[in-house]
């Protein structure tokens, strides 16, 4: 059995704040990341935890003022079952779906996807590709870190050592579309080698997309947006041309890597067929 | 050091056990429950999975400081109350009779994550019942036999 690390369970969160404040510790909401850690296997131990299942803060899914808010705590299966989630951002719901399996989907929470900081973890392209907002706070009160400003590093995050994720702000647009896909060894049970999300605004028939976004995940040292090919598909209608044009641009701009799920160049071919897909099936040709 | 309380299989248990405490080995070694059996201890395999409350969830993942005045049920409850009447929940008949067993040891998983999908209301649909099996490997059956089991009693308690 493994030698656990001592674990404070606050039911406040000023008690959190407290102990962060006075750290180091580490946060636990599902555990579905950190408790693959306490074997010691696979490197030190945490000297404490913080477990966050008591704090009511973090939990919740509610739209307000045309935006979406999830606690931090709000798990996969929460999102998949929420009506709101499923009537504003199935993509979402999509990606929550695609995480794991059943018994993963009932612990893991997005506000761990978040801290966990994977390059391929599921939900971080939809953040992304959607303008979300992170709100998190410390004993010094809250701030907001935009999605695409939260992942500085690999497996980093914007967070200073004494704050806490508390929920994430997902702004939602008239005419916004957002698609979602994932390609893994298997369908289940599988770290992504490509995960994608993309979402525009529509016009109508004749006009252009607006408000672009190219976001994703294992392609790069932490989840990214992909500005050559958002350039391309700015301002254009989803025609045959525009498709070549901004797959050709993703494929030229990404710089993946060779690891044990995948190959660069399969990364980079996948990539840039998804995102051609996803221009197709918008324009029905 | 934590005093925890909770339901196992219907009756109270208590243990006093770091927070930290995988519910895994809290089973397995305080209370020997070894029916929940440990296969990768990452959460990939589903041989550990039990339901809490009500929800299936892989036991190496569950630090017992989330225990605290909740429900477990093992595959040791599963025919609780058949075995009264000396039978066996009708997933295990379905398992017996159908060969969805081979060398076992994912067996107990597959039959918490099964009930969890049945009394989640899942149908008697394959492509449903493997989405809902997805997360507990077999390397044995390949999975047919499983599904089909599955299925029966799917059928049967709809009807």
């Amino acid at each position: 059995m493994p030698a656990e690390p001592p674990i404070e369970v606050p039911s406040r969160l000023s008690e959190a704040y407290a102990l962060l404040a006075a750290g180091p510790i580490v946060p636990i909401a599902g555990g579905t990341d950190i408790m693959v850690r306490i074997t010691g296997e696979l490197g030190p131990l945490p000297e404490r935890m913080l477990d966050l299942s008591r704090l009511d803060a973090l939990e919740g899914v509610a739209l307000e003022l045309g935006t979406l808010v999830l606690g931090a705590r709000t798990t996969y299966t929460e999102i998949r079952r929420s009506a709101l989630c499923r009537e504003h951002l199935p993509a979402l719901v999509g990606a929550a779906a695609t995480v794991g399996a059943v018994q993963i989907q009932n612990r893991g929470t997005l506000g761990g996807n978040i801290a966990t900081a994977s390059p391929a973890g599921d939900t971080l392209p939809v953040l992304l590709a959607t303008d979300a907002e992170i709100v998190v706070g410390s004993h010094r009160g809250e701030r907001i870190v935009p999605a695409v400003a939260f992942f500085p590093a690999y497996r980093r995050t914007a967070l200073a050592p004494d704050e806490l994720i508390l929920r994430v702000r997902i702004p939602l647009l008239t005419g916004r579309e957002v698609r979602f896909r994932k390609v893994g060894t298997r369908r289940a049970q599988a770290i992504s080698k490509v995960v994608m999300a993309v979402s525009w605004r529509s016009h109508g028939k004749t006009a252009g997309w607006s408000d672009v976004r190219v976001a994703l995940g294992s392609v790069a040292a932490t989840p990214i947006r992909a500005a050559g090919a958002e350039a391309v598909l700015e301002g254009a209608r989803p025609t045959p041309e525009t498709a070549d044009a901004a797959a050709e641009a993703l494929a030229a701009e990404l710089r993946p890597i060779d690891d044990v799920r995948s190959t660069a160049e399969y990364r980079r071919v996948v990539s840039a067929r998804i995102l051609h897909r996803i221009v197709r099936d918008a324009g029905s040709w | 050091m934590s005093r925890i309380r909770f339901l196992v299989n219907g009756a109270p248990a208590e243990v006093e056990v770091p927070g930290m405490r995988r519910l895994l080995d809290v089973l397995r070694e305080d209370l020997g429950l070894t029916g929940t059996k440990e296969g990768c201890g990452e959460g990939e395999c589903g041989a550990c999975s039990v339901l809490l409350d009500g929800q299936v969830v892989d036991a190496c993942l569950v630090p017992m400081s989330q225990v605290d005045g909740r429900i477990v049920r093992t595959v040791e409850g599963l025919a609780l109350a058949a075995r009264e009447r000396g039978e066996l929940d009708a997933l295990q008949e379905a398992f017996l009779e159908l060969g969805a067993a081979q060398c076992g040891i994912c067996t107990p998983g597959m039959l918490m994550a099964a009930r969890a999908y049945l009394d989640a209301g899942g149908g008697p649909d394959h492509g449903s019942i493997r989405e809902g099996i997805a997360g507990n490997l077999c390397r044995c059956t390949g999975y047919q036999k499983i599904v089909e089991a599955i299925a029966t009693v799917a059928a049967g308690e709809m009807a």
